[in-house]
């Protein structure tokens, strides 16, 4: 039995409390965004839609369109390669450590925490130099870069769960460094994989800063064509509302259909093991 | 992570001969060698990018670079010095001050509570557990555009609290509590904040559900049934064992949510902008703003620093700390 300070009905009333303004912008969103042009006035805005009217979406959906595709092609490589270079990383840092390999750990967690603005300017620079500014791979390699802490600290954490004496049995049968990545820990870590994807998927997907500055116009993920939607002033904010639910559905959907792995990546990467 | 069962061939192998244990020797030393090299590329690639790129930030932040065309003269402490007597940058002081306090103290209080009760053997946890997180999977920017109608003072809730007769300003109140002068600016907690506190709430309270319900879970029943036996009511048992073995699991929350609202840019651009007067104005907006919209990137690199030492006086001790304890 777990602490009983309140009554039951109270935990309940509490909670719902809670849920109420947990749900109250997403009602005010999908009621919005759903609503025929003369209902869309701001004194009416809790009120549920006379008539249901998709025009919102249409209009949302025509201009921010592109900028969804730049984001997919900007997601798809990025997480994939992220979760790559983690997994080697993290192989190497839990079961081939060398002296320092901690140190070095540490030095490279530490990318994880600075405010990307502190980087920004010189990275803006390079990526001109190597002609990779405003364009998508040039977004991909930043987020493969800066991935690299959080991906390295969940395969890490999740290798060091792989029993020593696996890897060292393989090793008298004569597999080398990556036999054992390839036939041993890959296979392994399917899970890891799924948990660092989806992390890395919602990230990518959700980042604005360095999307809002190493692209312009035609090259812009979804998030900064969401920002300019609702920072325009002749779009209506049913169209913002649509476009909301528009930019936020593919992780909404991830977190619906595989919400458990979400939240362990969620705890992994804040708690080191 | 848990780890994963699976049984290989290779598991059930007999202890090997002293053959086989001089045999690989040399083939070990390959594969360390091997190793090494596998994470090279990582290493590099964040000595570049991470402490290469800040060391060049800084030098930047020393820097005439006031315009257009690069200027790498050296400036000294000038940049420095024009911020800390710059109204804007005193205000955004001010601001992130009392939005990571108010940002902070809110995750905990409704992160703890929200556990200790979907703790407590309800019926549809995983409903409210799911209500709780999603927010989480949105992006600020989301969230932001989404809140700045929820707050607008003009519609959004208050068309629900005018029925109750009140009416805040939300996120364009002007007033600074108690709002004594300071500097150039009125120090004090600046009302519209609040309004970007309960945004960033909404978005990052599950993070602390989670960590705590985890952390509930963690503590084993025999602890409570112990303490209750020795006739602990029921409030000292959480005060006195359960609260101080949650302990660590709110350092890493505070940790986590301070270098969060130290940094935050994209919630406060996306929601209110700097607002009048720089009332909810904060670094990460002014170095976007006077940087990238007005070239001004000896001043953006200066910004940068002080925002980074801010973090790091958080992360770096954590960090070494966490490091201790995990291996």
């Amino acid at each position: 039995m777990s602490v009983r300070i309140v009554s039951r009905p109270i935990i309940y009333a509490i909670l719902i409390a809670f849920s109420l303004f947990f749900l109250m912008p997403v009602y005010l969103m999908f009621i919005t965004s759903i609503k025929p042009l003369d209902q869309i006035t701001l004194s009416q805005m809790w009120e549920l839609p006379k008539a249901i009217d998709f025009t919102s979406y249409k209009e949302a959906y025509q201009k921010l369109a592109p900028n969804f595709l730049n984001s997919i092609y900007l997601v798809i490589p990025a997480t994939i390669l992220s979760a790559l270079l983690g997994s080697l990383n993290g192989y190497v840092l839990s079961k081939w450590k060398f002296r320092g390999a901690d140190w070095i750990f540490t030095a490279v967690l530490f990318g994880m925490f600075i405010p990307y603005q502190s980087i920004l300017i010189p990275l803006i620079q390079f990526l001109r130099e190597i002609e990779l500014y405003n364009s998508i791979p040039g977004l991909v390699l930043v987020h493969v870069v800066y991935g690299i802490p959080i991906t390295t600290l969940m395969f890490r954490n999740f290798y060091a769960t792989v029993p020593t004496e696996m890897i060292e049995s393989a090793q008298m049968d004569g597999a080398g460094f990556f036999t054992i990545f390839r036939y041993i820990m890959i296979p392994l870590s399917i899970i890891a994989f799924v948990v660092v994807g989806i992390w890395q998927f919602t990230n990518i997907w959700n980042e604005f800063l360095f999307a809002v500055t190493i692209t312009t116009s035609e090259q812009q993920p979804i998030m900064v064509a969401l920002q300019n939607l609702s920072g325009s002033q002749i779009v209506q904010w049913n169209v913002q509302m649509a476009g909301a639910i528009l930019a936020a559905l593919p992780t909404l959907l991830v977190y619906i259909f595989l919400g458990k792995f979400f939240v362990r990546g969620l705890l992994a990467g804040s708690v080191k093991g | 992570m848990e780890p994963v069962k699976a049984s290989t061939p290779l598991e059930h192998h007999s202890k090997p001969s002293m053959m086989k244990e001089t045999k690989r020797k040399r083939p070990l030393i390959n594969d360390r060698v091997k190793a090494i090299l596998c994470l090279l590329p990582s290493i590099i690639l964040i000595t570049i990018f991470v402490y290469g790129f800040i060391g060049w930030t800084g030098y930047v932040s020393f820097s005439n670079w006031n315009s257009l065309i690069p200027d790498f003269s050296f400036a000294g402490l000038k940049n420095y010095a024009y911020l800390f007597a710059d109204f804007r940058f005193q205000a955004d002081l001010r601001n992130t001050v009392f939005f990571t306090l108010f940002f902070i103290m809110a995750v905990l209080v409704a992160g703890l509570i929200l556990a200790i009760l979907l703790d407590q053997k309800i019926r549809a946890e995983s409903l409210f557990r799911n209500i709780f997180f999603f927010p989480m999977a949105l992006s600020f920017v989301v969230t932001g555009v989404v809140w700045q109608w929820v707050l607008n003072p003009s519609t959004g809730v208050n068309l629900i609290l005018k029925e109750f007769g009140i009416s805040p300003m939300w996120y364009t109140s002007v007033t600074i509590i108690p709002g004594i002068e300071w500097g150039k600016i009125e120090f004090g907690v600046p009302v519209a904040m609040i309004a970007v506190v309960i945004a960033a709430m909404w978005q990052m309270t599950g993070f602390s559900v989670a960590m705590y319900l985890a952390g509930l879970r963690g503590i084993p029943d025999e602890l409570r049934e112990a303490a209750r036996i020795d006739g602990a009511s029921e409030f000292k048992i959480f005060t006195k064992i359960i609260f101080p073995l949650l302990m660590p699991i709110t350092v890493s929350v505070i940790i986590i949510m301070a270098h969060i609202s130290l940094k935050i840019f994209d919630l406060i651009y996306a929601m209110t902008g700097p607002g009048a007067n720089f009332v909810t104005d904060v670094p990460g907006v002014y170095m976007f703003e006077t940087t990238f919209r007005g070239n001004y990137y000896a001043n953006g690199a200066a910004i940068t620093m002080i925002m980074l030492l801010s973090v790091a006086i958080f992360i770096i001790p954590y960090l070494i700390s966490s490091r201790k304890g995990g291996s």
